[in-house]
């Protein structure tokens, strides 16, 4: 079946809420209903706690590396708000908060960072796969679990995330090629932040949009501004609702912007400008959906102040886990690379138990 | 002209003057361009000659290698960066399909001056796919040479002969060793390709190691001195090819030989080795040539690497190990 490429054109982005908080006058897209705003600002508040957290743990030296999302929250929060418990989350390094909103444990996810394993929780139990570090190579395991479900006859939907950058890789190429060969349900969404570390979007692409790359694979690209929650719910929210109903995958690009660094490890002010960034201040998702709630008469003072506690409650629990030290068991390093281990490794992992009962000894 | 510089400093020194000495030269790669690259190893390369010849690309590694494999026939010499060991792997295919085989498919005709530089191996806390020794992929395939140094001094030459040669070169250089200070003479010979070099006299035991585990080495041969044994180091530094000659004249003077390396011990660069000095010096040896590798897992996470790393005492053990007549 070939798609007719108007269908696949992605229009303007779509923006439901405007930066000063203010309805804008799109009346092609609804606005989602009130309580899933409230329910969206509540986990706005929390994640950008958990950002803020991470980050600060970094510089205390409990974790050797966050690649924050403090600026993105409004994609993190709607990429996890619009699956149901069946559907499957394909996550990124950077998106540890999408994670944890749905439902993994905080500390768990924040595991791969602390450096006491590779990944901190099992991936069936909350349908979130492991965060993939190496560029866009999960967007193919995304399809091959949306296939799986599909020849199941199950309804669940894969969301796969990546970055700007991501989408220069032949990896991003290939899984939308596969997913729309194949019909799978996924919806592919990019958080367009701007940089792959210090290289600016000029440098991965000269097309229309990142959402423009489906129409060679004969997927529909759509287009909304990734600091409005309202818009990303309504179309990430569609885009999955379309999978779903068996019309196949969809790319969704979100305009956003990464506030701070790469990772603590970066230095921004090498490749962008404070007043770039000060721009983006402006529109921040969090500020954003707060103002609309209340000048809807949505939000009253104690209700934010009742997330602001439930987060400030989060954070604490992810410095109580991050603070504590989990001693390493060195029979990890041999039990987990095979379904059995091999006489070499039981005989490496005898060496190791020498040296270590050695060291014990005081020899 | 002594000077007091970073493995850091020394590589970017050796791009610089490549970049000066031949306008063919080439550097490109993720992050190279404004930033200096995440090592900084090109830090001010594009505000010195500019965007034409330091710069960045999208980010696709098969695509880098590729479009350096197409720079390469077409009469320039390009230097690439993979960011780290583990983020080369997407540019396996035109390594392996096309940069080390060229040559030997046009008999000749076509010969790729190019260098892939991979930030590699463990030690810093780094995690997953930050850490990865890869040598044996790359001098498992014939074509490419295979440059691992283990001081500044010789990443400066080493990188200098690599831009050079005319033939391609997986230049390793070993992460946890970019910002350790040494003293450097940027002006004397370049070791050249295929030269292995005797790093610490020593007359009761050799142990052979290249890039991040020579400086583990010489601590051990350090320790085993103050014990009264007497350690000889040897630095491979060329993988591929590899200094048979030096290395095994250094094994038959002492009759023992430990291989050091981080990479998973089977099928490694260090069972290479061994087998080539078992080979060799059979006659010679009192004692089996022993390997001190990584285990065969994958790369640990930060607060187990210590686990897996060989140490001076899991080298010194296999040094005990060595059939003494006294023991
Ligand atoms: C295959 C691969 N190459 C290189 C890297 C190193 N790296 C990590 S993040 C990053 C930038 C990614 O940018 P983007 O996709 O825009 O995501 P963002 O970090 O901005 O969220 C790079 C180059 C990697 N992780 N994987
Ligand atoms: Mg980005």
């Amino acid at each position: 079946m070939t798609a007719a490429i108007d269908a696949l054109l992605p229009g303007e982005p779509v923006v439901l809420i405007d930066a000063d908080g203010a309805r804008t006058p799109d009346d092609a897209h609804e606005l989602p209903a009130a309580d899933s705003l409230v329910q969206a600002y509540r986990s706005l508040v929390t994640a950008r706690r958990i950002n803020d957290q991470a980050y600060a743990l970094v510089r205390q030296g409990r974790l050797a590396v966050y690649p924050s999302s403090h600026g993105q929250e409004a994609c993190q929060v709607a990429a996890a708000q619009v699956l149901g418990e069946d559907d499957w989350l394909f996550p990124t390094y950077r998106d540890t908060v999408a994670a944890v909103l749905r439902g993994v444990d905080p500390v768990g996810v924040l595991v791969l960072l602390k450096g006491d394993w590779h990944s901190g929780y099992d991936p069936y139990e909350h349908k979130v796969a492991p965060q993939a570090t190496p560029l866009a190579t999960q967007l193919l395991h995304a399809v091959g679990v949306a296939h799986a479900a599909q020849l199941r006859g199950e309804p669940a939907v894969v969301m796969a995330l990546c970055g700007d950058g991501a989408t220069s890789e032949g990896d991003f190429h290939e899984a939308l090629n596969f997913a729309a060969v194949f019909g799978a349900p996924v919806v592919f969404f990019v958080q367009n932040n701007q940089y792959a570390i210090s290289v600016p979007l000029a440098r991965q692409s000269v097309a229309p949009s990142l959402a423009h790359k489906g129409i060679g694979y004969g997927i529909p690209g759509r287009r909304v501004d990734g600091n409005d929650v309202a818009a990303l719910l309504s179309v990430l929210g569609a885009a999955v609702q379309r999978a779903r109903d068996g019309e196949g995958p969809q790319l969704v690009e979100a305009h956003t912007y990464r506030m701070q660094a790469h990772t603590n490890a970066d230095d921004a002010t090498r490749y962008r400008a404070d007043d770039e960034v000060a721009a983006w201040e402006r529109r921040d998702p969090v500020r954003r959906i707060e103002t609309y709630l209340r000048g809807a008469g949505l939000l009253d003072d104690a209700t934010a102040a009742a997330f602001a506690a439930e987060a400030e409650q989060v954070a604490a629990q992810v410095r109580d886990g991050l603070n504590t030290d989990v001693t390493p068991r060195p029979d990890d390093l041999f039990d987990h690379v095979y379904a059995r281990r091999t006489p070499q490794l039981d005989e490496q992992a005898a060496l190791l138990a020498d040296e270590l009962a050695a060291e014990q000894a005081g020899e | 002209m002594n000077q007091k510089i970073t493995m850091a400093q020394a590589l970017n020194q050796a791009l610089r003057d490549a970049l000066h000495a031949d306008p063919t030269v080439l550097v490109f790669g993720e992050d190279v361009g404004p930033l200096g690259g995440v090592f900084r190893i090109t830090d001010g390369l594009t505000a010195e000659f500019g965007e034409d010849r330091c710069f960045d690309t999208p980010l696709a590694e098969s695509g880098i290698v590729g479009m350096a494999v197409g720079l390469a026939m077409n009469g320039f010499r390009p230097v690439v960066e993979m960011q780290f060991d583990a983020f080369a792997y997407p540019a396996f295919e035109q390594v392996v399909s096309h940069v080390a085989k060229l040559r030997n498919r046009t008999r000749g005709a076509v010969s790729l001056p190019l260098v892939i530089r991979v930030p590699y191996a463990g030690g810093i806390g780094g995690v997953e796919h930050h850490c990865d020794s890869s040598e044996a992929y790359y001098a498992h395939t014939p074509g490419l040479h295979v440059l691992a140094p283990s001081n500044a001094e010789d990443a400066y030459g080493l990188l200098r002969a690599a831009i050079a040669s005319d033939d391609p070169v997986v230049l390793l250089e070993p992460k946890k060793l970019y910002w350790s200070k040494e003293e450097v003479d940027l002006t004397a010979a370049v070791p050249g390709i295929g030269r292995a070099v005797v790093r610490r006299p020593g007359t009761d035991a050799t142990l052979v190691a290249y890039g991040p585990s020579v400086p583990t080495a010489l601590e051990a041969a350090e320790v085993a001195a103050q014990e009264g044994r007497s350690l000889q180091v040897v630095d491979v530094r060329s993988i591929v090819p590899f200094d048979d000659e030096t290395v095994c004249a250094a094994v038959r003077s002492t009759g023992r030989a430990v291989v050091v390396a981080e990479a998973a011990g089977f099928a490694s660069v260090a069972a290479e080795i061994a087998a080539r000095v078992s080979e060799r010096c059979f006659h010679h040896l009192h004692a089996p040539v022993r390997r001190v590798t990584g285990f065969d897992i994958p790369y640990p996470p930060p607060k187990l690497e210590h686990l897996h790393l060989p140490s001076v005492d899991r080298i010194l053990d296999a040094v005990d190990d060595l059939q003494w007549e006294d023991a």
